[in-house]
């Protein structure tokens, strides 16, 4: 239905997707397995995220936490006809419309967008991939890809932290990370009542000390909370890692999600185009700036 | 359209704009143009050369404007009111695409949206040269980004430009200071300036593209000859002379990004209403936001973008709360963006000095005064 | 094993690390190593504290025991981290019940020890006052951080 003179304008249009698979992952975090109704799923990078549509209701930015069926990658960088994985919190209309959708029923998906994870720049290094609450939800897929090219790397760390362990997201999965050599998994709560819990309590930024990297040649994958990335930041930058070698994922209003409508912006910064995954350098004096 | 060698200036006469006007609707484009409503010169739909504001006046200052008689029947002896050329470009309310439920989930139309149904040739007559300069800068935006915007983009195709050197500059201007103005720069497919003297009220045209050229062609006219031009440079000498502000813009990104807890945002955060005025009559603003709009049984959905303004709390709400709360972080956000982070994000100025966000803040926050202030105490022992 | 070895082991002891090899000496004779198995309680909350830990292996969480909600777990402590400072500050008792999570292995130190060579040698006093200060002070902000409960829900908007 474009017409010639719609340049690239079917970027802002969603088309249908249906969900296949519905996942509870916590009280109110659900993750949701989709697949294209009439359409390809278009090829995306671990850290970027799609606007995913409820009809009347509204639309959000939701990072992509995964695929299935990808064929020879494993899945969790799409190609045509793969199921997409969305982690979401109900905290608002949209959300808890999504979080409510059944198998079966549809939504409307444009993406992906935006920059991802950098891993090119993690290449022949260590990653320490750190996560808190629901920024879990765009470094699942960085964990696969990493395991995927196990000996690109050096050290490879992924530290998660959340409020309870009721809190946590993907569960099974972290329990099968621990269980790997190649992968030194750290998992830590705010508090927690009794001696059951397995993890750590205190807050992540503590756990980066146990962690053996060697700053000069380490890459830091960062999401969650804002204050809790810029302690991590704070942390990594006092351990001798350069503000350059600090990826974060950033949470700002989107709306068009193609640097266009301005909600976005944080200092020079377009955090839908530009973003949503950043480099400490280029964001980290903005983020020091109250209210910015 | 294309970058082809322009005949030599011409002269109309007044007697003969009718012509040029006529010659324009030929081509098939509605007339847009300035014309007098409700106190105000504002960007409507022309009749007749008539509904110009013929004989008019503005005067301009922080927080006013009015409108006076002027002792003379000049079409442009006034600056820029409120509304500018952005309305017809990049429209304040536009839906972008429609969708019906079905029983298997929706469809979404795309053929019956504003854009597509906006097919007519326009003509925008009386472009003053800082606002040929805003939309300049909005094609950067909308044009020239990574993701073309459709609508925009097939506005922008279908405009023919007509710019008229600025005479009669207000009490807010400041296009010298941003290298917009008074003279017209680039972009236009003709250019003209309004000549009133004892040769005789009349309009030096210079055609900028081949239609341009064409159309100047199409009506009566004399080759311009050096008193013609001579008369010309004393207009824009006139209004460069006469500029209501200044800005002194060097280095005014860093400037800005080394003033970012300076007293003076309290200061301002103390007058500044965060009323938004500044932001909708600015020519170059544009944020938006994209609204959900559905019929009551949810049925039927349409997605609308609606000019937003950085200074509304909901403008920088994230999950948890607004990034930006205060008055004072909101205007900075404003002026931060416009004279600083735009360089970064576009290679220019967002800011090109037409003075409305000045004339037209309700309680006369001048931005060049703000600049003046945070230079000031920028200054090495300034007190704070 | 030799006091030689306490003072190698230490070098991972993060609020030890880079202490001038004269005072490492004095402190790596004030310690020795020891054991606890998992469920072990290592201090009891209002016990005297004259004993300061440096964890090499295993997990030690920090407890507080409350009426009806029965032991919660505050923090865990592992290799690399230090437990225990109330030996440093009047009025020497613990305030906290520590238990270890797993099997531990661990540098105990003297600490009425170390206090009465810090008491003689103010430099020794100064360099560890000043170290346990750093390691007080990021668990402070880790405290805060917890606070701030980042994680929460904030206020759910449409």
């Amino acid at each position: 239905m474009q017409s010639r003179d719609q340049p690239r304008g079917e970027l802002c249009v969603p088309s249908p997707y249906r969900v296949v698979d519905r996942t509870v992952e916590t009280a109110d975090t659900v993750t949701l397995a989709i697949a294209p109704v009439d359409s390809l799923a278009r090829a995306w990078e671990p850290g970027q995220f799609n606007m995913l549509w409820m009809p009347a209701v509204g639309e959000v930015p939701i990072s992509i936490s995964g695929g299935v069926g990808g064929g020879a990658t494993g899945g969790d960088r799409g190609g045509d006809g793969t199921v997409l994985l969305h982690t979401i919190r109900a905290v608002g209309a949209v959300t808890r419309a999504l979080c409510a959708l059944e198998p079966g029923q549809t939504l409307g998906v444009r993406g992906p967008y935006g920059r991802g994870w950098d891993l090119d720049a993690a290449s022949g290094r260590d990653v320490v991939i750190v996560g808190g609450g629901l920024g879990l939800a765009p470094l699942r897929p960085v964990v696969h890809e990493t395991l995927r090219g196990r000996d690109r790397y050096g050290r490879l760390a992924f530290l998660a932290g959340a409020r309870t362990p009721e809190d946590l997201l993907y569960m099974s999965e972290l329990g099968q990370w621990r269980a790997r050599t190649d992968l030194q998994t750290e998992v830590t709560v705010d508090a927690v009542p009794g001696r059951e819990w397995r993890g750590d309590v205190g807050v992540v930024t503590t756990l980066l000390p146990r962690i053996p990297f060697d700053p000069g040649r380490v890459v830091a994958l960062v999401c969650g909370p804002e204050v809790m990335m810029r302690f991590v930041a704070a942390e990594l930058l006092r351990q001798g890692v350069a503000p350059g070698d600090i990826q974060v994922s950033l949470e700002r209003t989107m709306q068009c999600a193609v640097g266009s409508c301005g909600h976005c912006q944080l200092g020079s910064s377009f955090i839908c185009r530009d973003g949503p995954v950043v480099t400490w350098e280029r964001v980290g004096a903005a983020m020091g700036v109250r209210e910015r | 359209m294309g970058d082809a060698v322009h005949p030599r200036p011409a002269v109309i006469s007044r007697a003969d704009l009718p012509a040029l006007v006529d010659a324009i609707r030929a081509q098939g484009y509605a007339l847009l143009g300035p014309t007098v409503r409700d106190g105000t010169i504002q960007l409507g739909e022309l009749g007749a050369l008539e509904d110009l504001p013929i004989g008019w006046g503005d005067e301009q200052s922080p927080g006013s404007y009015r409108l006076h008689r002027r002792g003379h029947a000049r079409l442009f002896g006034w600056a820029v009111g409120p509304g500018s050329w952005k309305q017809m470009l990049f429209p304040s309310r536009e839906r972008m695409w429609s969708a019906d439920r079905t029983d298997d989930g929706f469809v979404i139309r795309t053929d019956d949206t504003d854009a597509a149904q906006a097919a007519r040739k326009v003509a925008f007559f009386g472009v003053r040269p800082c606002e040929l300069a805003a939309i300049a800068v909005q094609d950067r935006v909308f044009v020239h980004g990574a993701v073309p915007d459709r609508s925009y983009s097939a506005r922008r195709e279908r405009a023919l430009v007509v710019a008229v050197d600025c005479g009669e500059p207000s009490g807010t201007c400041f296009c010298v200071s941003m290298g917009t103005g008074p003279s017209t720069g680039p972009g236009y497919d003709l250019a003209l300036t309004e000549l009133d003297d004892e040769r005789g009220h009349r309009f030096l045209a210079r055609g900028g593209t081949d239609i341009g050229a064409q159309l100047v062609r199409g009506v009566p006219h004399r080759d311009a000859d050096a008193r013609d031009h001579a008369a010309a440079d004393a207009v824009i000498a006139s209004a460069t002379a006469r500029m209501g502000r200044q800005l002194d813009t060097t280095d005014l990104p860093a400037l800005l990004e080394r003033t970012l807890e300076s007293p003076r945002w309290d200061d301002v955060a103390q007058r500044c209403l965060t009323c938004a005025n500044c932001t909708l009559v600015c020519p170059t603003c544009f944020c938006s936001d994209w609204v959900e709009v559905a019929d009551l049984s949810g049925d039927h959905v349409e997605r609308w973008r609606r000019w937003a303004s950085c200074f509304t709390l909901a403008f920088s709400t994230v999950h948890g709360g607004t990034v930006r709360a205060s008055a004072r972080s909101r205007y900075r956000q404003w002026l931060t963006h416009k004279l600083g982070t735009w360089w970064d994000q576009f290679g220019t100025s967002g800011c090109v000095g037409c003075g409305r966000c000045i004339t037209w803040c309700p309680v006369g926050i001048d931005l060049t005064e703000e600049v003046r202030a945070l230079r000031e105490l920028d200054r090495p022992g300034a007190a704070p | 094993m030799t006091t030689r070895s306490i003072a190698d082991l230490l070098r991972d002891v993060g609020t030890l690390r880079d202490l001038p090899p004269d005072l490492l000496a004095v402190v790596s004779g004030c310690g020795r190593n020891v054991h606890f198995d998992t469920g072990t309680t290592i201090l009891r909350e209002a016990e005297p504290a004259d004993t300061f830990f440096a964890v090499r292996h295993g997990r030690v969480a920090l407890e507080l025991f409350a009426p009806g909600r029965g032991e919660v777990m505050i923090e865990t402590i592992g290799p690399g981290g230090v437990l225990g400072w109330s030996w440093l500050f009047p009025p020497y008792r613990w305030h906290f019940d520590a238990v270890a999570l797993e099997p531990v292995q661990a540098i105990a130190f003297d600490g009425a020890c170390l206090r009465g060579k810090c008491d003689d040698d103010p430099r020794l006093g100064y360099e560890l006052t000043r170290r346990f200060a750093a390691t007080l002070i990021d668990r402070l902000q880790a405290t805060r951080l917890r606070l701030l409960d980042v994680y929460g829900d904030g206020d759910a908007i449409p």
